[in-house]
């Protein structure tokens, strides 16, 4: 097999642009699962969630869908804190084994799957902005405008995320609830309460991350069940709890997944995160930058 | 052994019943609903009892359904019977091999590794021509059931029963054994188990093997249930909803969960399929599913435990 230069290099800088988006979708779970230690599987689904509010914004208002994504920011914001709350009284508060919550996420994925169908139909929906289509041309590279500016939102919102997760005083709570909640209730912090907070705050990316979704790809329901696993890998991969790790492993994942893609055929490439996920847990479950 | 007897005695009641009846939609929604006792008792020897949840069982099923579809090219004479022993089989390898993979995870690491599994399966599957790839395969359904005469769909129906009767007996042996015991202890505390003299390993090898080969066994026959078969509908996500919602709804602790929550459930969502829509009845399984993890944890089996 030929392997031209600029085939491979298109290959590995696409797969780049889809691994900052991979950091978009997946920094929901980073924080969920990699600091508050709660398994929301259902993520994906809140991701579909804000590709349909993004969809209805650009159809229904004419508006650029990452716009309408950002001025739904409040409402998943208020959505995630709500889900918190039911998550904290039905299960945290008992105590209560993995499974249940689990299955409780599960459940919650399937439903806003299915209320989806039911509302939207499964036909694939797409977003019209002027920035769909026409690529950047760098010499012997090319620079797809439709993967470079989810990728430029992905960036400004992970070192968002990290600058207020290092520099605010909530941020730092969120950081504290993380690695010790008893010292922090000690503190005369609420932990509930910040927790409540930083999950708010995963649902809210979610909703960035559907606008950078379907400016990627037409999007229909159960699309949402191939980033299950993608997420978890990259987390995984990354080290939990570290947001440079979860970005150093969606810039891997992206890169494996295109050089997949173009060398050994598409169907492959949904084989390529899952199997990196096993290898991972395998032999080093604790990830690349993890604790 | 009497319990045995007892479950044979049923289901023979209920194949002469159904003979009786002579519904052909009769047999169909009692194959589906027989299908989900047995992955949904298989699912609980894993999540139940010994509190490892496993979201791969589309990947134990479709290796079952897709040994089926391999074996009936390779050898078309082979007795359907035979297929569902070498599927399950295969799909308990698997099983073994998942359960090395995944030894030293923690529950939910677990969880994911087994949703990886499935996807790596489907991708595998999905890219060898041999069984039909993404274009799918075809199986032709006999017209006439072997042994007892009639449809052949009362065939399938009646090799389902019997494999219910396997999985159901091998379910309530365990309960009572000191495989069971085992079970609940790496469930309840795997550390102090393990710390307690335990073999936690061995035991959750035997638990994914037995698991995942009951899985292989019900997915066996699928593909002359439904004639065609390819990896979208073959892996779908709606048979891993439905097997672990099925015995979290009926209760998780007994043998008796799952086939409560499989006839309930599967009723309901049959009823629902043929009077309001295809898509309502998974929206069924995940809310009753959602409300009862989070009001009954124990199930409609634990809640009955508890009035006593």
């Amino acid at each position: 097999m030929a392997v031209s230069l600029d085939l491979l290099m298109n290959a590995v800088i696409s797969g780049l642009l889809l691994g900052g988006f991979y950091a978009a979708v997946s920094i929901g779970v980073a924080i969920s699962f990699g600091m508050l230690d709660i398994v929301n599987i259902a993520h994906p689904a809140f991701i579909l969630l804000g590709s349909y509010v993004a969809f209805i914004g650009n159809t229904v208002f004419g508006i650029d869908p990452i716009v309408a994504a950002a001025i739904m920011l409040p409402a998943f914001y208020l959505l995630g804190m709500a889900g918190y709350q039911v998550y904290y009284v039905a299960f945290e508060r008992r105590d209560d084994q993995s499974l249940r919550g689990l299955s409780f996420f599960f459940g919650v994925l399937f439903i806003t799957e299915v209320a989806l169908v039911l509302i939207f139909g499964v036909d694939y929906r797409t977003v019209q902005a002027p920035y769909i289509g026409p690529s950047l041309g760098l010499g012997l590279f090319d620079l797809p405008l439709r993967l470079l500016v989810p990728f430029l939102v992905s960036m400004v919102m992970v070192v968002g995320l990290q600058l207020f997760l290092s520099r605010t005083f909530v941020g730092r709570a969120v950081q504290a609830v993380a690695q010790d909640q008893q010292a922090l209730r000690l503190m005369a912090a609420n932990p509930t309460k910040i927790k409540r907070i930083a999950f708010g705050l995963s649902i809210a990316t979610a909703s960035l991350a559907g606008a950078c979704l379907i400016i990627i790809q037409p999007v229909e329901p159960s699309i949402g069940r191939e980033y299950i696993g993608r997420v978890f890998a990259i987390c995984v991969l990354g080290g939990l709890g570290s947001f440079p790790g979860m970005v150093i492993a969606a810039m891997t994942l992206g890169i494996a997944e295109s050089l997949t893609a173009t060398f050994f055929g598409p169907s492959w490439a949904p084989a390529v995160a899952f199997g990196i996920l096993l290898i991972t847990l395998a032999v080093r479950p604790s990830g690349i930058l993890g604790r | 052994m009497p319990f045995t007897l007892v479950l044979i005695v049923v289901a023979a009641a209920i194949f002469a019943s159904a003979r009786w009846f002579d519904s052909s939609y009769g047999f169909f929604i009692g194959y589906v609903v027989v299908q989900y006792i047995v992955l949904g008792t298989a699912w609980n020897i894993l999540g139940g009892y010994t509190g490892y949840v496993n979201f791969g069982i589309t990947a134990f099923f479709a290796i079952g359904a897709y040994s089926t579809v391999a074996l009936h090219k390779l050898v078309p004479t082979l007795p359907l019977p035979a297929m569902i022993v070498v599927s399950g089989v295969l799909a308990g390898l698997v099983g073994l091999g998942t359960g090395y993979l995944t030894l030293r995870l923690r529950g939910v690491f677990f969880s994911i590794a087994t949703l990886a599994l499935a996807v790596v399966v489907q991708t595998l599957i999905t890219n060898w021509d041999f069984v039909g790839g993404a274009r799918g395969a075809y199986v032709l359904r006999p017209r006439v059931a072997p042994l007892i005469g009639g449809e052949y769909v009362q065939y399938l129906f009646l090799l389902m029963l019997g494999m219910g009767v396997i999985v159901l007996a091998t379910a309530r042996a365990i309960e009572r054994s000191a495989l069971g015991y085992g079970f609940a202890a790496i469930r309840d505390d795997e550390g102090a188990a393990e710390a307690s003299g335990v073999p936690t390993l061995k035991l959750k090898l035997i638990a994914t093997t037995l698991s995942g080969g009951f899985m292989g066994m019900a997915g066996a026959p699928l593909p002359f249930y439904v004639t065609y078969l390819d990896p979208a509908s073959g892996f779908s996500l709606n048979y891993a909803v439905n097997a672990i919602a099925m015995p979290l709804i009926g209760g998780t602790g007994s043998w008796l969960g799952p086939v409560v929550g499989a006839v309930l459930v599967g009723g309901l969502q049959e009823y629902l399929r043929v009077t309001i829509s295809s898509a309502v009845n998974v929206l069924v399984a995940g809310v009753l599913m959602v409300a009862f993890v989070i009001a009954a944890p124990q199930g409609i089996v634990g809640l009955f435990q508890r009035k006593r």
